[in-house]
């Protein structure tokens, strides 16, 4: 449906996904050398989401800055398919409207503005935002930015979408409301997905797996699988079960 | 209902410009009548304003178009060294010192060399109010294109953004008010310059009618010829937010809190 822009050849074992293997990033900053990640792993096969919790400033964006190719690797292998990132604020263009928001990765790559919004319309009508078409950012809902934001970075056509923090800045009922209408986009339009959240629930909700970190420098100190199918509720007794796994693995049950 | 809302909020300016005027009438009038010769009263600058008026019309119209052309050329050079300076960071170690020194050499002293290079018509004139005034349309320009978010441009570059679209998408509309915030410092600065243009190698303008009525005088008729440019100043200040208002409205909150 959506074309993937031509891209230089990246290395790449399995098509359309992400391994990140032994990864280690610092950063020199004026206060002295700060390590965001040390031998991270994760994987990623096509079509799966993966969530990514961790406390505060433990390299989450750090992470998904590598796999979208923003930074490359002090050590270790980043090998992923091309991606798209979705900011944690949504940073949408506050001079343009909903519909050249979100058409915005399509004109990155030289795409007329007319045939831009033609892509853009039947999608913002799927997401519920056909009134809204050309209404600045400005105006609209935290809830509705963050479709224009997710759907921007959809249209950019990549099989692998990086999502910082997306619904982080919502509150608690838009953001249960935009959790499970991310679910229902990402099966119908499956593809692979990074999701990082401080949200353990938000996590169990959405992903396939769930890949819990340590603080700073950040590691993998958990994996785990959710094989429940999809959609589901928050007070089914696996999804309550396995957000007490996550938060142990966090160390934040107590 | 709107338009009466707009003359009601010009009610506080106009009471401290007629209260200023009052004042500045006693003050001469109890001075006496030879105080006058150095700071005449508003009822005799209001008289020069009337008596002069086919004078300082014509003057005005000269003055005008220097500065309009002045400005003009500095938002061009401004807005060009801008976009250099942003991109070359070579450049801008390279050009700021001298931009800033640009600003410190007094007109007086570089308007004979211009007046000596390019005569004594318009385009002098026209270099100096360019002059004075790019300077505040480089900063301005320069700290907008700088203070785009940086996450903006790592999204650009995960859409596969050349450097040329991300400027042209991203990074030059965010600068655009502060091209203009620019421009509104200029207005203020370019009417100056060009009245110390006009005091070298000129015969024609409101800063010419001001030089020779001093000996002759006729300090009323400076006095008017500088109300005549000081409300030039404010009429491009107000032309220039409305034309920002035109072309940038997203910068104006849709929730009225900059609303007229």
């Amino acid at each position: 449906m959506i074309e993937a822009p031509p891209k230089e050849p990246r290395e790449l074992n399995a098509p359309d996904g992400v391994r990140v293997e032994l990864v280690s990033r610092g950063f020199t900053t004026p206060r002295g050398r700060v390590e965001a990640l040390a031998r991270m792993s994760l994987r990623a096969d096509a079509h799966e989401v993966v969530a990514v919790v961790g406390p505060s400033g433990c390299g989450k964006t750090t992470l998904l800055e590598l796999i979208c190719g923003l930074q490359a690797p002090d050590a270790g292998t980043v090998r992923a398919a091309p991606a798209a990132l979705m900011p944690q604020r949504d940073l949408l263009l506050p001079w343009l409207s909903a519909i050249d928001n979100a058409g915005l990765a399509l004109r990155a790559r030289g795409v007329g503005r007319d045939e831009a919004r033609k892509v853009a319309a039947p999608w913002l009508e799927r997401f519920g935002l056909e009134r809204f078409e050309h209404t600045r950012p400005a105006e609209l809902s935290g809830g509705m930015r963050q479709r224009v934001s997710f759907l921007r970075t959809l249209l950019a056509g990549k099989p692998v979408l990086a999502l910082d923090e997306p619904f982080a800045a919502l509150d608690a009922i838009t953001r249960q409301e935009m959790q499970g209408w991310l679910a229902q986009v990402l099966a119908s339009e499956p593809r692979t997905v990074i999701l990082v959240t401080h949200d353990v629930e938000e996590a169990v909700m959405l992903a396939d797996r769930v890949i819990v970190m340590s603080p700073r420098p950040g590691r993998t100190v958990a994996e785990i699988g959710v094989t429940l199918p999809k959609p589901r509720r928050r007070t089914d007794a696996t999804v309550v079960e396995l957000r007490e796994r996550a938060l142990t693995a966090l160390g934040a049950d107590a | 209902m709107r338009r009466m809302r707009g003359a009601l909020r010009a009610v506080p300016a106009a009471i401290l410009v007629l209260a200023l005027i009052g004042v500045w009438e006693l003050y001469v009038d109890l001075k006496g009548p030879t105080f006058s010769l150095i700071l005449p009263s508003p009822h005799e600058v209001a008289k020069s304003l009337y008596h002069d008026r086919s004078l300082l019309w014509s003057s005005f119209l000269v003055t005008a178009q220097e500065v309009l052309l002045g400005i003009l050329a500095a938002v061009v050079i401004g807005a060009f060294l801008s976009v250099v300076i942003h991109f070359s960071p070579t450049l801008r170690r390279a050009t700021y010192p001298l931009i800033v020194a640009s600003q410190a050499v007094p007109v007086a002293v570089f308007a004979p060399v211009l007046a000596f290079w390019l005569g004594f018509g318009i385009l002098p004139k026209l270099v100096v109010v360019a002059i004075v005034s790019f300077f505040s349309i480089v900063v301005t320009a320069t700290a907008g294109l700088d203070a785009v978010d940086p996450d903006l441009i790592k999204l650009m570059r995960t859409f596969d953004a050349s450097r040329l679209t991300t400027f042209r998408h991203v990074e030059l509309p965010s600068a655009l008010p502060s091209v203009f915030a620019g421009a509104k410092i200029a207005v203020a600065v370019s009417v100056i310059g060009a009245v110390f243009a006009e005091y070298t190698g000129s015969n024609s303008g409101l800063g010419y009618v001001i030089l020779v009525s001093e000996p002759q005088l006729l300090a009323a008729r400076a006095v008017a010829a500088t109300v005549i440019l000081s409300l030039f100043a404010i009429a491009l200040f107000a032309l220039l937010a409305l034309a920002e208002r035109l072309a940038l409205p997203w910068a104006y909150g849709p929730r009225g809190e900059h609303a007229a």
